[in-house]
Formats: structure tokens, C-alpha cells, sequence
């Protein structure tokens, strides 16, 4: 018989604690598929974040450091500096990465740190219960705007993907999906391109993965996909914001 | 007429705030403290506050922006739990340093690493020498009764610092209990209307705060700050007096349970002195004349009159639920065996750290405590000054 599915190496047997429907799992395996393929497991290390991928070291089949929250880009600074020749990544939310950690992530990406950075943006901090982030869309209900984000009194959703494009430093960014099939095939092409980068020592890279929060969102897994598609893409527009040659 | 009404710690001070009324809340969620900004928020967007509420991006811009609020002259609060609190570090000091009486609710949680959300003293502890005013609660009831307290103590003309109100995460802050809240205009009536000693863009006095201090006059800044928290004892009291004639409720520097003839005594704080009771309960009915003394204020530190009411005991064991990694026992029981040495030299004391990161202490245990201690009067022998409650070793 010849096997033609199989859990990547890089995932671990542990099965995952995310709630039903929740697309952290969908990337993880991505990773671990592009870790099997790009043969870099062994010389691998992932940052881990706070938040609901606080577990992340649990999951992947490498050697993993817990970040406090925020801090993983520059964790991750300080492992590339000292093990040039390893894979550096870090996983992280929007809470992690575009609010508690924005000078983080700003800075490691000026620097131009050779680190990959897979960004889970999906409108909510997921685990303290759901309160808005910087991310959140306006009009969209969570623990923190029950009448939903008025802009007058929190303002506006963040792009982090643009904005980190602008920066010197920046080498590839893109911003992909994971509501279907073929947006989560694009999302694994990106991973790749992302670790590549790295790879060839051209600087930093992230992939920002919109990504579904059903239990916060209030919604079923299905209602949250589509909730993805109709209401986030059309502000966080999918797509290469930078690509250096 | 007092509302009773059943709620776990977190509303409870929630509706505190509700009742206060702050002008400006900025807070950013951590467990087990979420639910308190949470709560706010919704009275906020329903309109039952006043209050601009400001969802800011880390607990450092949360004290930062505390910081910028009450030094424009605007009542304000917020609430966080440990890394929060560390994050918040470098502000806590710089605010009670610049006198500006910010009220925080501090969820008690242990500090990473490891990683862990669940209840101990090791995050407040760690901001025992910020300058804030520590005060320290037992269940939902005192959470609610020790923050509407702490807005006055820290406005006070005389004191002017800022007050963390802290107490246990998820046991107190989750846990529901009965609970009697004051009614809305009766909180409104004692805590008053705030008039700020001084702020910014005031025409009659203009102010730069937070200037660059030189030894010429760094040092008796500092003293001066000392000198306002020396006072703080005394309105504390004050303000003590005056809530217990709206609500019958007594507090005071420290609550002492069954220490009238007490040879043996525990000294606890918060949530973990309510277990103890019930074992004081339990050796009272045995004829043993054991007591408990828990503190609820730590920071002014009540050096004379702690040290005054355990002399005269035989035996005193001092429980920590945070290591100082100072390998002479927990930080509780530096300082209440440094006030024994004046006041209370002839009685034993000994520590126990106990319950880190959430580890669950039973009253069987705590028995184990006072066993030591009765061993102790009756040997006048310690066997082990430094010692762990509930441990593998
Ligand atoms: C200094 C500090 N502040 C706050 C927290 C509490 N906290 C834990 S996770 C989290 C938000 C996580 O949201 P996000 O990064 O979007 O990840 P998700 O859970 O949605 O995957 C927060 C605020 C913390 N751990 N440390
Ligand atoms: S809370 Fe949201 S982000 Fe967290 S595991 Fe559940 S669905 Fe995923």
C-alpha cells in the first residue's frame, strides 16, 4: 500500500487544544509541512507567543522557546545572532504582535533580522475572552465593544503587513488566507517563500495569516470562514506588500 | 439599607468603579483580572459612566497613560495582574513618585517564568518598595470595601499616592460570594468629588512634572514621599472609622481572629486566611489557644503595632505565598520578624512559604502549621526556622 497522507514530521503526536473550527491548527500544519519540505527541522527553533499558541512548543517538532508577551521577535533576535545557521521563527497573535509587541516586530523588521515571522491575525485577543485589539474591525462586537469598535473612541484597525512593508529592513511580507482551499494553498506557498527568504539571508519575513476566532467571533466554525471573506479581506487586502529580489 | 446580592470578586470591584465613577479607566486584559476592565467597559458603552474609557496596547501604556490622566487633574483607575503589573514596572515608581493618587485593583497571580496564571503574591509583593499604598483583601467583600476606601486614602491632601488593592486571582476574583454593596449615592458621597492637589494647565500654578532630579535635591524628594506614606497610617485609619459608620464594617491595619489569649498565631494574608480560621476554630474547640492575624495593609508597613500584637505569644508562624529567593524566608516574614525584634524579641517565629503558583493549600496542612507551633511552645525549641507548606521535595 503506498501512504499518500501522512502528519508532517514536524508536527508532534499531540493532538491540539484549539476550540472547534479555529484555523491555528490549519497553520501549524502549514509549517511543519514547509519545515518537512525546505529539510530543516533538525536546525530549526520556534519562539513561541502568548496567547492562544502559547502551547506552539508543544506542537512543533523542534526545538522551541516560550516568549513573554510581545517579546518573541526580539527572543528571536538573540537565537539568530548567536545560531546564524539555524531557522528562526517566531508564531504570533495580534495581541502578541500588534499591540503588547508592536515595537518588537517594528524593530526586528528595521533591523532587518533574518527571521520568519508567521502573523495570525484574526480581529481578536482569543485568549484572555475576546476583547478587542488593534486588529478588530469597526462595527465588530467583542467583550470590550459590545455595541461594536466606534472609531471616535477606539480608532482604527492596524495593517501590520503595509506598514512593516515600508520598512528598509523588510525583505518579503505577504498577507494570505485560510477560509478555503485554495487560499490555504496560496497560504503554504507563502510560508515557504517566507522561510527562503530567510534561507538566502535577505532579512526579515512574515506571512500574516487572516485567520477565524469562532468561539470570541460567537459564531460556527462555516459562519466564521465566511465571516473572513466577506468582512476581513476587503480591509486586510491578501496579497505579496513586499518582496525584495 | 445595604444590597446584598451574591457576585465573585472581579464584579464586585467592577461595580466599585461603577459606583466611583473614575474619569478615566486605560487598562489592557491579563488573566485573572480581565473581566474587571471587561465588566467596566460594558458600563461604559451602556452609559452608566461618565468615564473615557482608553483600551490601550500593553500595561506599560496602561500606567503611562493612568500617569498622563491623573496628572491632568481626572480621577482615575485601572486594574491588571502579574506580568501586567511587571510590565508596569518603571510607571508604578515614577506615579507615586509625582503624588498622583491612581487606585489600581491588583488580581494576584504568579510571575513567569514558568509560565503559570493562577494565584500567588509574587507580583505584588515585587512592587512592595514602588512607593504605592498595598492593601490587602481576604474575599469579594473586602475587595469592594478596600477599594472604595483606597480612593480616599490615596486623594488625601496629606498622602497623595497612589493605592494597589490586591487580592487572590480566581479564588477571590472568580469565586461567587455573598457580598453587601453601599448603595450608588452613598459611594458617591464618601469618596466626594475630586479636587486634584495640583495638575497640569492650571492657570493659578503652572507645573512641569517629572523634571530631571540632581542629588541636590533628589534625596528630599524621596524623603518626602516616605514622609506622605508615614501619613498615610493615619488616614487610613481615618478613613477606616469613617466606613465603618456607613456600613458596620470594621477595618483596620490588620484583622485579629481569636488573639485575645492566643499563645500560638498564624499571620497570612488575603484568601488563605479564611481557611486558616476555620483550623483556629478547630484548636479552639481542642482547648489549644491558637489565633490568626492577617494583615491588610502592607505598604505603610504597621512595624509597631504588628510587632506590639504578637508579643506576648509564644510561637508565631509567618506564611509567605512569595519567594524572595533571599534563602531567609518570604518577604511578609522579613518584615514582621524585623518588627518582633523590637516588640516582640521573647516570641519565636519561624516561616513557611506555601501555595506558589496556584498549588492548592488545604486546611490540613495549615493544621501541620500550627502543630509546629504548639511543638514549639511547648519545647521552646525550633527545629527549622525556613520552611515549605505542601512541597515535594
Ligand atoms: C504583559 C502581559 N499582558 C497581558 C497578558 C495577557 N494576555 C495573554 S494572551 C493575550 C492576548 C492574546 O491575543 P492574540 O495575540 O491575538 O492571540 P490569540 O489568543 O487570539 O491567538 C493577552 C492580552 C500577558 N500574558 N502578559
Ligand atoms: S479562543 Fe479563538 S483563537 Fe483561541 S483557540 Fe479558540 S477559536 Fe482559536
Amino acid at each position: 500500500m503506498i501512504k499518500v497522507f501522512e502528519r508532517p514530521k514536524s508536527l508532534t503526536d499531540k493532538p491540539f487544544h484549539y476550540c472547534p473550527g479555529c484555523t491555528h491548527g490549519i497553520v501549524h500544519r502549514l509549517v511543519a509541512e514547509v519545515m518537512d519540505e525546505l529539510n530543516i527541522r533538525e536546525r530549526t527553533v520556534g519562539v513561541a507567543p502568548v496567547g492562544c499558541a502559547v502551547f506552539a512548543y508543544e506542537y512543533f517538532n523542534c526545538d522551541m522557546q516560550e516568549a513573554a508577551h510581545g517579546r518573541a521577535p526580539a527572543v528571536a533576535t538573540g537565537i539568530k545572532r548567536v545560531l546564524p545557521d539555524c531557522v528562526v521563527f517566531t508564531y504570533q497573535g495580534d495581541g502578541d504582535l500588534a499591540a503588547i509587541g508592536t515595537a518588537e516586530i517594528v524593530h526586528a523588521a528595521t533591523r532587518g533580522e533574518n527571521i520568519t515571522t508567521v502573523f495570525i491575525n484574526n480581529a481578536i485577543y482569543g485568549m484572555t475572552g475576546g476583547q478587542m485589539a488593534p486588529t478588530t474591525l469597526i462595527g465588530q462586537v467583542t467583550a470590550t465593544t459590545p455595541y461594536g469598535r466606534d472609531k471616535d473612541r477606539a480608532g482604527y484597525p492596524v495593517r501590520m503587513s503595509e506598514m512593516l512593508a515600508t520598512l528598509e529592513g523588510s525583505a518579503y511580507i505577504e498577507r494570505v488566507s485560510v477560509h478555503d482551499i485554495k487560499h490555504i494553498t496560496q497560504a503554504k506557498k507563502a510560508v515557504k517563500k517566507a522561510f527562503e527568504t530567510q534561507l538566502a539571508g535577505k532579512g526579515f519575513s512574515m506571512v500574516e495569516v487572516l485567520s477565524t476566532c469562532p468561539t470570541n467571533w460567537g459564531m460556527t466554525p462555516a459562519e466564521a470562514l465566511k465571516w473572513l471573506e466577506t468582512n476581513m479581506i476587503p480591509y486586510y487586502p491578501l496579497g505579496v506588500k513586499k518582496e525584495v529580489e | 439599607m445595604a444590597i446584598k446580592d451574591k457576585l465573585s470578586g472581579n464584579e464586585a470591584v467592577a461595580i466599585a468603579m461603577r459606583q466611583i465613577d473614575p474619569d478615566v479607566v486605560a487598562a489592557f486584559p491579563i488573566t485573572p483580572s480581565t473581566e474587571v476592565p471587561q465588566y467596566f467597559s460594558q458600563f461604559v458603552a451602556n452609559g452608566q459612566v461618565h468615564t473615557e474609557f482608553v483600551a490601550v496596547e500593553s500595561e506599560h501604556s496602561a500606567m503611562s497613560a493612568c500617569i498622563g490622566a491623573e496628572a491632568a487633574g481626572a480621577r482615575t483607575m485601572t486594574a491588571t495582574s502579574s506580568q501586567g503589573l511587571a510590565l508596569m514596572w518603571e510607571m508604578l515608581y515614577i506615579a507615586a513618585s509625582l503624588h498622583l493618587p491612581i487606585v489600581m485593583s491588583v488580581i494576584n497571580r504568579a510571575l513567569s517564568g514558568p509560565i503559570n496564571i493562577h494565584n500567588d503574591h509574587s507580583d505584588s509583593m515585587g512592587a512592595r518598595d514602588s512607593g504605592w499604598i498595598q492593601l490587602y483583601c481576604e474575599d469579594n467583600q473586602e475587595a469592594y470595601d478596600n477599594l472604595i476606601q483606597a480612593v480616599r486614602i490615596a486623594e488625601h491632601k496629606d498622602v497623595q499616592l497612589p493605592v494597589m488593592v490586591c487580592f487572590d486571582g480566581f479564588i477571590t476574583s472568580h469565586a461567587v460570594e455573598n457580598i453587601e454593596l453601599i448603595e450608588d449615592e452613598k459611594v458617591k458621597a464618601f469618596v466626594g468629588e475630586y479636587k486634584p492637589g495640583y495638575h497640569l494647565l492650571n492657570k493659578d500654578n503652572p507645573i512641569a512634572l517629572g523634571p530631571l532630579d540632581m542629588p541636590a535635591f533628589y534625596f528630599e524628594h524621596k524623603r518626602a514621599q516616605a514622609e506622605c506614606m508615614q501619613n498615610a497610617k493615619k488616614v487610613i485609619m481615618e478613613v477606616a472609622q469613617e466606613f465603618e459608620k456607613l456600613t458596620g464594617r470594621k477595618y483596620g491595619f490588620f484583622e485579629e481572629y481569636r488573639m485575645d489569649d492566643a499563645e500560638v498565631a498564624v499571620v497570612v494574608l488575603n484568601s488563605t486566611a479564611g481557611t486558616a480560621k476555620t483550623v483556629v476554630n478547630e484548636l479552639r474547640d481542642q482547648g489549644i489557644k491558637a489565633g490568626l492575624i492577617k494583615p491588610r495593609v502592607f505598604r505603610p508597613f504597621p512595624f509597631e503595632e504588628i510587632g506590639k500584637a504578637l508579643s506576648g505569644l509564644k510561637a508565631v508562624a509567618v506564611m509567605d505565598k512569595a519567594e524572595s529567593f533571599s534563602t531567609a524566608g518570604g518577604p511578609l516574614f522579613a518584615e514582621i520578624r524585623s518588627a518582633m525584634f523590637d516588640y516582640a524579641k521573647d516570641t519565636k517565629a519561624i516561616n513557611y512559604i506555601y501555595g506558589l503558583g496556584g498549588r492548592d493549600v488545604r486546611a490540613d496542612e495549615i493544621k501541620l502549621v500550627y502543630q509546629d507551633l504548639i511543638d514549639i511552645a511547648r519545647t521552646g525549641q525550633v527545629k527549622s526556622t525556613f520552611n515549605y507548606l505542601g512541597i515535594r521535595e
